[in-house]
């Protein structure tokens, strides 16, 4: 694809040694909004697989009743939730993960410093549609001031966001390749011009005008490869860095954020469609403008 | 302005290799440079093409290598006609004229080497074939110590060779050739014409564009004389001899 012996001096041209740069430079923010869009996919995923048909019963403490009225409630609201129509599955929530949960807002403390609220994970039939405001008010008259947390309708509106942003770094991707196309047009029309002497002799000695937009198309997609592998290079650290906070942020419930093994491979993706973008680009921009010479 | 009685050059049974009837050029909206120029080139022939400065002698040049369509006329080569064949066949008339530019046109970038083998590499010819022909020819032009050379670093003379040796090496059926002696001493400029004439004997087809005087004399080869946009054809001094050729190969 790329020979290396060219009969015009692009490698010369400054252009040709500042596109590299330029590609780099697009190809990192291609490779974070790429990331951004495996990472986001992945967890809308995981989100809709596992969360989607979820419940979550929360009963608090009763302070005058002690742990014994703690009991007596959770069975209660347990038999309740076992004869409602629909529901598949009932966990609860062990008292140290509950602990867990609640660390990123009281610090670390023990099960006997508070009174903890007991959690019950509902797992209902995908298609049973249980309506969370009956079982509410049902519950609520069992156990006064317990809560139904509806992940569906949660989760909905966080899947319709996280489902946007990952249009936007569609758009920001097809954006920073048409860029790439539309740099690679000016600096191939510059190269034109440049060397129209060159180009004339090269017709003349009975060149093909392919003859010529290969040589063209070979240089841009080297210099495409380059800018991505550079661009990549930079990337990755920086994708690394991000993984790394996403991780920590991750608390409990919410599913992972960082870029699985076949993202990374998938960003290698890039360099190789800088690539071909640009040679393609680049030969169509000279086949086209040789078209107007005799 | 109008030339007068133009030579009448009518299509016959000898096919030619290039034949102009009433061609005209002109460069933008400006004067016509050739009014009405009609000529016949025969395969193997030898032509001077003569006139001032300015006459169009290089126009009438870089319409035979099909660097312009003429404004009008009719432009035949290789029995094709130009205004009718499509962009994409171009290329392979082209492979068929070898020229030598005015201004040489060597690629600077390029050493004497790969100026020379770019009208094979441009035909698509293997490498190892290219390197041995190259390498010939060089030898021939007395050039084989400089076949790394960029062409900035080689006198006026030596780039001349290169350039001729660039125009003949695909070994074309026309050759053209602006002004090829403009930039040399006569003696390098006679040594240069004789390799033309050398050409020539082979078969090909040559057209010499000079205003040396003395040397259209002392060869001898008919002329194609350019003035005020018109041409005139006059058989040359050995046009008896060539004609006696002529015949002798037929
Ligand atoms: N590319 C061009 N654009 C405009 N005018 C030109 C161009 N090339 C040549 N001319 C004009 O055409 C005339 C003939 O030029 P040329 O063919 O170079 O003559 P010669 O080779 O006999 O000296 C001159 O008047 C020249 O100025
Ligand atoms: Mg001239």
């Amino acid at each position: 694809m790329f020979s290396r012996r060219t009969d015009l001096p692009l490698d010369k041209d400054p252009l040709s040694r500042f596109l590299p740069w330029l590609i780099a430079f697009m190809v990192f923010l291609a490779a974070l909004a790429q990331a951004g869009l495996i990472g986001l996919d992945g967890m809308a995923r995981r989100w809709d697989s596992g969360l989607a048909a979820m419940m979550t019963v929360q009963i608090p403490s009763d302070e005058d009743g002690g742990a014994d009225e703690d009991a007596r409630r959770l069975q209660r609201v347990l038999n309740l939730l076992s004869e409602t129509p629909g529901v598949r599955h009932v966990e609860v929530v062990g008292q140290d993960k509950v602990l867990d949960l609640l660390r990123p807002w009281l610090g670390d403390l023990e099960s006997a410093d508070v009174p903890l609220p007991r959690l019950i994970n509902v797992e209902t039939e995908p298609n049973a549609d249980v309506d969370a405001r009956v079982l509410q008010q049902k519950i609520s008259r069992t156990a006064p001031g317990a809560q139904v947390d509806d992940h569906a309708v949660w989760l909905a509106r966080l899947i319709d966001m996280v489902r946007t942003l990952e249009a936007l770094a569609g758009v920001v991707l097809l954006l920073i390749l048409m860029a790439l196309a539309g740099t690679v047009v000016f600096t191939t029309r510059t190269g034109l011009t440049v060397h129209h002497g060159a180009i004339e002799v090269l017709h003349l000695t009975g060149a093909h005008d392919s003859y010529i937009a290969k040589q063209f198309a070979g240089r841009a997609g080297l210099m495409g490869l380059k800018g991505g592998a550079i661009g990549l290079l930079l990337a990755a650290p920086t994708l690394l860095g991000l993984g790394q906070m996403a991780g920590r942020l991750e608390a409990g419930m919410l599913p992972g954020m960082a870029l699985p093994l076949v993202g990374w491979l998938s960003l290698l993706v890039l360099p190789a469609a800088t690539s071909v973008t640009a040679s393609l680009t680049a030969r169509i921009t000279v086949m086209r403008n040789l078209r107007r010479m005799i | 302005m109008k030339c007068e009685s133009p030579p009448l050059v009518t299509a016959n049974s000898t096919p030619s290799i290039a034949r102009f009837e009433n061609v005209g050029l002109r460069y933008g909206l400006g004067p016509e440079v050739l009014q009405d120029v009609s000529f016949k080139l025969d395969p193997g022939s030898f032509h001077f093409l003569v006139g001032p400065s300015g006459a169009g002698k290089s126009s009438l040049l870089k319409l035979l290598y099909l660097a312009h369509r003429p404004t009008r006329g009719l432009v035949h080569l290789f029995g094709r006609d130009i205004s009718t064949t499509p962009r994409d066949e171009l290329p392979a008339l082209r492979r068929s004229i070898g020229v030598v530019f005015q201004d040489y046109r060597l690629l600077d970038h390029l050493s004497t080497f790969d100026n020379v083998a770019l009208p094979l590499r441009v035909a698509g010819i293997r490498e190892p074939d290219i390197k041995r022909h190259v390498r010939e020819l060089l030898a021939w032009v007395g050039l084989e110590k400089h076949m790394e050379a960029r062409p900035p670093t080689l006198s006026g003379g030596q780039a001349q060779r290169v350039s001729i040796a660039r125009a003949v090496i695909a070994r074309p059926r026309l050759l053209l050739a602006d002004e090829p002696t403009g930039n040399v001493d006569d003696r390098m400029g006679f040594r240069l014409m004789h390799l033309l004439e050398e050409l020539n004997k082979l078969g090909t087809t040559v057209v010499v564009a000079t205003h040396n005087v003395s040397m259209v004399k002392q060869l001898g080869h008919p002329v194609l004389k350019l003035d005020g946009g018109c041409l005139t054809v006059s058989p040359g001094a050995n046009a008896g001899r060539q004609a006696m050729e002529a015949g002798g190969r037929a």
